[in-house]
């Protein structure tokens, strides 16, 4: 059955009369093994990209493609080298020879709370995280890690209490899951720095005074006027202020 | 790196820069803003939505004569997946309060607050819970909480950055809940930027007149989803989550109430029945519909799945004749191509530059602006940077950000950008990023009212995939907003509707119906829709691909 939709066309460019390489066939190809099967994919590819080019829709192992959702959480191995290394799919490049897997999911354990009956203190992590305790500091969490956080660093924090340097050092955590995967202790440290973000923003974080009196303000009906006058205008006259509107 | 070619262009950035940098400092404007007649004139010549082709008359269901984007007529005139007559609807598989299609950040924030009033709700989601857009958005969320702004002054700038066509009553929503929902997120533990006395750290966004624009670095949409994600699994007992199970088609029931869905089991192939006395459409925009070949922002799922089983039950769509082009997406390097580059950039003093080093546009123009005069800077006036790979853009000049804001803003502010380029040797304190506007947004959707309802009774819609918040335009940062905004309305509204809510007999009618009209409109077609997921496996293994029947991108 024939399918367009969805397909990708030829890029906007392309409709301008200037040419894209990527509608060109690639000339440079690597041999990469997809869970132990050969594929000849173009050099410079990232992983998802090859995954997609040797014939796979991937159903699981994609989500936001950008390197923000953790969607993609991958392991490879590179010939003559015995580590086990990590990557995003959607951000890693293939090389020559790279053996490799993605992990459709991640087995973790997250504990089930009530943020507003948390202290945010080192015995809200004994409590529900408790095996952060067998950390041996072997820092493979952090090998693992594929934007590169201090996430075993983070995790000793955690045990001191250190909320907000858990909320510093994992802030730009995907979830991935490949610390907790690969972690000797069985810790899941991304689900422990969630926690500790929400600590954070919810009694550490320093209230602001003028968001709480613009609600005020807000329930007490302050702007019904203004909001009516604006709605009844024409057009003509919203444009008209619009326009002449001064800027901060 | 970029390459040797690029460099002398490079050097004349650096050397505008300087004098760039006295002027953004002195706090006039960099460059001269457009009046009314300039912005149109920019738009009608450049923005791709004006081009001949890029709109046609859709010919079935609510909006049946209409011009649409063409790829949304193409997506509206498909067949449905299911066979009806096959459906056995007597004895449904599940039962709850409120079904919620799309597991991004309207529709948890739906089942938190639908939870929070007493109503139970199943989460349909196609991938896995937050695997949406909502994750992706890096630059903020506007709410009009500083002293020196005003909820109605939000109002006005939402209202002109979408050319006055945004629904009236919606846009008071949005900005009136504006305020209350930075507070929601906070209780819920989304971690703000602030000074260290507790104000909120807030910049520009194009097309605001105050500084709103709240952020948690660059990984807004990314700590607010994960936030609202993890309140959602604290509670299993209230609210259950189908991962991989996308809603492919609407029930109603024989008094035209929305009364569910049909879930698809991506895994085992496998249909199901979800009877619930409300439902509410969270499934986000269509950016993987690839509009006029555009590369996109968006994420993996965002294939408009909501538009098109809404529109087969009968819900009108507003505004599906714009869609947006994000200023500014990545060129260089070729693999990070389309990628968004967030708008915080220029709201923190970033600059478009051309070829030879000059501004040629105000910074902060509304987006479909911005876009118009960025794609006209490089095809019309052909003053753009070519890519090996035959692309164009134009510079984003980054390091004036550290020069405005101090050495290490960019790595504490930007960090996931500074991390994406960096992988590529470009080092965004230093250098500047290639840029060209990419497919980002779908500015309209179904239509909904102030409590996110739609015309068919116990149907709600929340977020990117209803249509009138943003008329014809979205400005920054409104999108997050809008989905807390309207994810709330919905899931406290459908609460309270459930309560005196009763179903008759469930119907697939519809779906009879609306392949009657097609044929009737004599529209021949293979197409299938919901696509559920693009197709990006090049043409020669489809070729190959023979034992298997494929409907859409799925077997």
């Amino acid at each position: 059955m024939k399918q367009d939709m969805g397909q990708r066309e030829s890029s906007p460019q392309n409709q301008d009369k200037t040419t894209r390489k990527s509608s060109e066939p690639a000339t440079e190809f690597v041999t990469v093994y997809i869970m132990g099967k050969a594929h000849k994919v173009p050099a410079g590819s990232t992983i998802m990209g090859a995954i997609e080019y040797a014939g796979y829709q991937i159903k699981r192992g994609a989500g936001c493609r950008e390197g923000f959702c953790g969607a993609c959480a991958t392991v490879y191995r590179l010939p003559g080298d015995f580590k086990i290394h990590t990557g995003l799919a959607c951000t890693t490049l293939v090389q020559e020879g790279m053996w490799l897997a993605q992990l459709p999911a991640i087995p973790a354990k997250k504990a089930i709370y009530d943020l507003e009956k948390l202290q945010p203190t080192v015995e809200t992590f004994q409590l529900l995280y408790p095996e952060i305790f067998r950390c041996v500091a072997c820092a493979t969490c952090t090998k693992a890690c594929p934007q590169d956080l201090e996430v075993m660093d983070y995790i000793q924090a955690a045990k001191r209490g250190d909320i907000e340097m858990v909320m510093d050092l994992s802030f730009d955590c995907l979830c991935c899951g490949l610390c907790a995967i690969r972690c000797p202790a069985e810790i899941v440290q991304f689900n422990v720095g969630l926690l500790a973000k929400r600590l954070y923003g919810r009694y550490l974080n320093k209230k602001s005074q003028h968001l709480e009196e613009r609600i005020k303000e807000i329930k007490a009906h302050k702007y019904d006027s203004e909001y009516e006058k604006l709605m009844k205008m024409s057009r003509e006259e919203l444009k008209k202020l619009y326009y002449e509107r001064d800027m901060e | 790196m970029y390459p040797e070619y690029m460099k002398p262009s490079l050097e004349k950035v650096a050397q505008t820069r300087a004098k760039r940098f006295e002027l953004a400092k002195s706090g006039k404007p960099v460059f001269p803003p457009m009046s009314a007649e300039e912005r149109e004139e920019v738009l009608q010549k450049y923005h791709p939505d004006y081009k001949p082709d890029a709109r046609r008359k859709v010919r079935v269901g609510p909006n049946k004569g209409e011009l649409l984007t063409a790829e949304v007529a193409d997506l509206l005139e498909s067949h449905s997946r299911i066979d009806p007559k096959k459906f056995d609807l007597s004895n449904p598989d599940y039962e709850t309060d409120i079904l919620i299609i799309g597991g991004g950040g309207g529709g948890c924030a739906a089942a938190i607050e639908a939870m929070r009033n007493g109503a139970k709700s199943i989460i349909s989601t196609k991938l896995r819970l937050g695997d949406a857009n909502s994750m992706m958005s890096q630059g903020g969320m506007q709410a009009a909480d500083m002293p020196q702004d005003s909820p109605t002054r939000h109002y006005l700038d939402a209202m002109g950055g979408g050319h006055f066509d945004n629904k009236p009553e919606l846009v008071r929503a949005l900005t009136e809940d504006g305020p209350e929902i930075v507070k929601w997120l906070e209780d819920l533990g989304v971690v703000w930027d602030k000074m260290p006395d507790g104000t909120m750290q807030v910049l520009h966004g194009g097309g605001t007149s105050r500084k709103r624009m709240h952020s948690c670095r660059d990984y807004t949409g990314a700590i607010i989803m994960r936030t609202l994600m993890d309140e959602v699994r604290n509670h299993p007992d209230m609210i259950e989550v189908l991962e991989f199970m996308p809603t492919v088609e609407l029930l109603l029931d024989d008094k035209g109430q929305c009364a569910g869905g049909i879930l698809y089991n991506m895994e085992t192939e496998e249909y199901f029945t979800v009877k619930a006395k409300a439902t509410i459409i969270a499934t986000g925009g269509f950016g993987r519909l690839h509009i006029r070949g555009f590369d996109t922002t968006n994420h993996y799922g965002a294939t408009g799945d909501g538009l098109i089983i809404a529109y087969r039950a009968g819900a009108n769509l507003l505004y599906m004749d714009s869609v947006q082009y994000h200023p500014t997406g990545a060129v260089y390097p070729e693999q990070i191509a389309g990628f968004l580059i967030t708008e915080k950039i220029r709201g923190a003093g970033g600059q478009p530059i051309n070829k030879d080093g000059e501004l040629f546009v105000f910074p902060r123009e509304p987006r479909d602006v911005e876009a118009a005069a960025i794609i006209r800077e490089c095809l019309g006036r052909k003053n753009g940077i070519t890519t090996q790979s035959g692309r164009v853009g134009i510079w984003l000049d980054s390091p004036l950000i550290e020069m405005l804001q101090g050495e290490g803003y960019i790595k504490k502010q930007f960090p996931a950008m500074f991390r994406q380029f960096n992988r590529y040797g470009i080092d965004i304190t230093k250098e500047p990023m290639l840029i060209f506007p990419t497919l980002h947004y779908q500015n309209g959707g179904i239509e909904i009212n102030e409590k996110a309802e739609t015309s068919i009774p116990g149907l709600y819609v929340a977020g990117e995939a209803s249509g009138g918040v943003h008329g014809r335009n979205r400005l920054m940062g409104n999108s997050v907003l809008d989905y807390n905004v309207f994810g709330r309305r919905a899931g406290r509204n459908a609460a309270d509707y459930v309560k005196k809510a009763k179903l008759g007999s469930l119907t697939l009618e519809h779906v009879l119906k609306y392949e009657k009209e097609l044929k009737e409109a004599g529209v021949k077609t293979n197409r299938i829709a919901p696509v559920l997921l693009p197709l990006y496996t090049p043409e020669a293994v489809r070729k190959r691909q023979l034992t298997a029947h494929y409907e859409g991108t799925l077997r």
